[in-house]
């Protein structure tokens, strides 16, 4: 019972932060129907934001707590300003262009992303200090939740929850659904589309930096290419919600860190990263739309 | 351009440059040791990035404006050329010289140059085959396929599983390892049928990603991380042959290969099966409408793209004499998209072009070569940006029909 509880929460927090990053890929892929390549990228990126803070903050000799909330406020601002950029860089010019133009456009931008922190930091691992100090009263549930995995799924769920409040009562959230609804009829009545992607792209960078930051803390070292792998399996995540929603993609990410979970603790570790492949593939040949995705039936 | 324009495009570069250099400030100039507890300021670093982004900046949006208003004029005007390198090589009376002085010098190459310049060479035209046999599934039949280099995978293997049990030699699996691609190029292509564009990217990616993965932990099947060595050389009815030669000998059959590659999917393309792919790419609900038959027109581009990367497996497998899953990353199918991409999607003479480019430079530049996958990810984009068909543009046949004669 013990271990199974142990694999329920090691897969929560898993998929909390799955369904972090997944969120990113389904708001953009919702509004401009584009698999934003360079996400995982920009959660690689954010990963190393707190680092950096983190390594100037404890040479000053701060305290972990406070190191954890401004890594997370610094890194999710310059997520932000990074997922700005790369919309206006690689994506912007491209509007109006063929399907698959973007997508090797975000493939590159990907590519050099990875390649920027590796020549401007280092291609080695580089230890992550723990921020996530260990609580008192956690002491009785350590056997199979550990404090950090506690503060990742509170987290997590925090910020979900900020954000379906931010979708459904604000003006700017409206406008985000309108565009996802219909693009044209949304510029019609006067919603500033160019804003509104902008702003997608910016809350979907600042979830992934707060998912870079935590499991960064969790797991204790990181480098440039954590972002790829994290990046797919965000993006299975957010396939298996059925992409485009957002209730979704939190449904997907946590599936997926389950199986994972469940996967590695009783059939094989081996072949962790192959159960996410095959769900994938198996999730897109048989229900393409996703758990709570609708089907919609292609226009000519 | 007016003192205004000038003017104008020097503020906003400036401002981008602020904006980037503020971006990119604390990866650039700090490194943290958190182990040490020590930080490095690297100041210098912001001001080249400043420096370059600004110079980067300025150039960017002169080349956007440009080509924004290029493709104003081009609606006007209502049509598009084929670009004008294209025209002047497509010019039989150029062409045809050009084309048999080439042959000659390829011909000629391994009797002047060295050895390990003959390799390079061997590297090269490996990726110029890889490079055709994906333009067939993403160039032709618009199918992104982002797993390419599972396809070498296999023929890779194939050559070397059967090398290391059954002792078959290189000519006998050439053509079982094509058979083998085929194979799992249907393999893939039947469940990935009904996916439209990106969802296929992304699958063919988790196929590839499965393969590769398979292969570094099944230890008992491919001997896992650690690669199979001792590879046979392809035999020569028997003759022995030393290193050198056998450089030489693997050049002379990767020109051949690359000759019938060359000869295949130019024919292909203006084939009957090169038109459905065509048509597919552009709208597959109006291809349907024609009468084409979509299931196996896709089949077939996945198909035929997947037996070129598996023979590419045999050789390279052949030509090192070791193989380990590491040669079969993503990048590894990102760089042979890259290659299509940058030549041109559905030309073939863009796409050596695009090979020879992208495998030759790098090997001459190593200084640059810490900068090699950077530059490839900036050319990605910016190809995309500013010039999306490519080094190349595809030419479309086209066919005049005589009114007098034929009414």
């Amino acid at each position: 019972m013990e271990y199974f509880l142990q694999l329920f929460f090691g897969g929560l927090s898993r998929g909390s932060i799955y369904a972090l990053i997944a969120l990113g890929y389904t708001m953009v892929y919702g509004i401009i129907e584009l698999i934003n390549f360079a996400h995982g990228e920009i959660y690689m990126i954010g990963a190393f934001m707190g680092l950096i803070v983190a390594g100037v903050l404890t040479a000053q000799g701060w305290p972990a707590l406070s190191i954890l909330v401004i890594a997370l406020v610094v890194s999710v601002l310059y997520c932000a300003a990074y997922g700005y950029t790369v919309e206006k860089i690689a994506y912007k010019p491209l509007r109006g262009s063929q399907r698959l133009t973007p997508l090797i456009s975000a493939i590159g931008m990907s590519i050099l992303l990875q390649n920027y922190i590796m020549l401007a930091q280092t291609p080695d691992f580089l230890p992550f200090p723990r921020l996530i100090p260990d609580l008192a009263f956690m002491e009785r549930f350590s056997n199979f939740l550990g404090t950090s995995d506690l503060f990742i799924i509170v987290t997590s769920l925090a910020v979900m929850v900020a954000l379906t409040l931010f979708i459904k009562f604000t003006r700017m959230g409206k406008a985000m659904r309108a565009t996802a609804q219909n693009r044209k009829m949304a510029m019609l009545v006067g919603v500033n589309v160019d804003q509104v992607i902008s702003m997608t792209f910016m809350i979907g960078s600042s979830l992934a930096a707060v998912g870079g930051v935590l499991i960064a803390s969790h797991v204790g070292q990181i480098n440039f290419a954590i972002g790829f792998l994290a990046g797919i399996k965000a993006f299975t995540a957010a396939v298996l919600g059925g992409i485009g929603s957002i209730p979704g993609a939190v449904l997907g990410g946590l599936v997926l860190g389950w199986t994972e979970s469940f996967a590695t603790g009783y059939v094989s570790s081996d072949y962790e990263d192959v159960f996410a492949f095959l769900l994938l593939v198996l999730i897109l040949i048989f229900r393409p739309a996703g758990l709570l995705g609708k089907q919609r039936a292609q226009k000519v | 351009m007016t003192a205004a324009d000038i003017f104008r495009h020097l503020k906003k570069a400036l401002a981008a440059a602020v904006w980037l250099a503020f971006l990119t400030l604390p990866i650039m100039v700090i490194r943290v040791d958190t182990v040490e507890k020590t930080v490095t300021w690297r100041w210098m670093h912001l001001a080249y990035m400043a420096a370059g982004s600004f110079v980067l900046a300025l150039v960017w949006n002169i080349m956007l404006e440009r080509r924004d208003r290029g493709q104003a004029d081009k609606d006007q005007d209502g049509g598009e050329g084929a670009s004008a390198l294209a025209r002047r090589l497509a010019d039989p009376r150029l062409a045809r010289p050009l084309m048999a002085f080439g042959l000659l010098a390829a011909a000629a190459f391994p009797w002047f140059f060295s050895m390990y310049q003959t390799n390079i060479l061997v590297s090269a035209m490996i990726y110029v085959v890889l490079g055709l046999g994906l333009n067939i599934t993403v160039g032709l039949a618009g199918l992104l396929d982002l797993g390419y280099v599972a396809f070498y995978a296999v023929g890779a293997y194939a050559y070397a599983l059967l090398n290391y049990h059954f002792h078959l030699g290189f000519w006998t699996v050439l053509p079982l390892g094509g058979i083998l691609g085929a194979f799992f190029g249907l393999l893939l292509g039947f469940p990935v049928l009904r996916l439209r564009g990106d969802y296929l990217a992304i699958v063919t990616l988790g196929f590839g990603q499965i393969i590769r993965l398979v292969l570094e932990n099944w230890g008992e099947f491919s001997f896992g991380p650690s690669g199979i060595a001792n590879i046979s050389r392809p035999g020569l009815f028997g003759i022995p042959y030393s290193v050198e030669q056998a450089t030489t000998y693997i050049y002379y059959i990767m020109l051949g290969l690359v000759l019938l590659t060359i000869f295949v999917t130019a024919r292909l393309k203006d084939s009957r099966i090169g038109r459905a792919w065509l048509a597919l790419r552009e709208d597959e609900i109006a291809c349907q409408a024609m009468g084409i038959d979509n299931t196996r027109a896709k089949l077939l581009a996945f198909a035929l793209g997947a037996t070129f990367a598996s023979l590419m497996g045999v050789v390279f497998a052949a030509k090192t004499t070791f193989i380990n899953p590491a040669s079969f990353t993503f990048m590894e199918s990102a760089m042979i998209l890259a290659i299509v991409v940058l030549g041109g999607m559905g030309s073939v003479l863009g796409v050596i072009l695009g090979a020879l480019l992208l495998m030759l430079l790098p090997e001459y530049m190593r200084a640059f070569s810490e900068y090699r996958m950077l530059i490839f990810g900036a050319t990605m984009v910016v190809i995309m940006v500013f010039r999306p068909q490519g080094l190349v543009r595809a030419k479309r046949k086209v066919y005049k029909i005589n009114v007098e004669t034929a009414g």
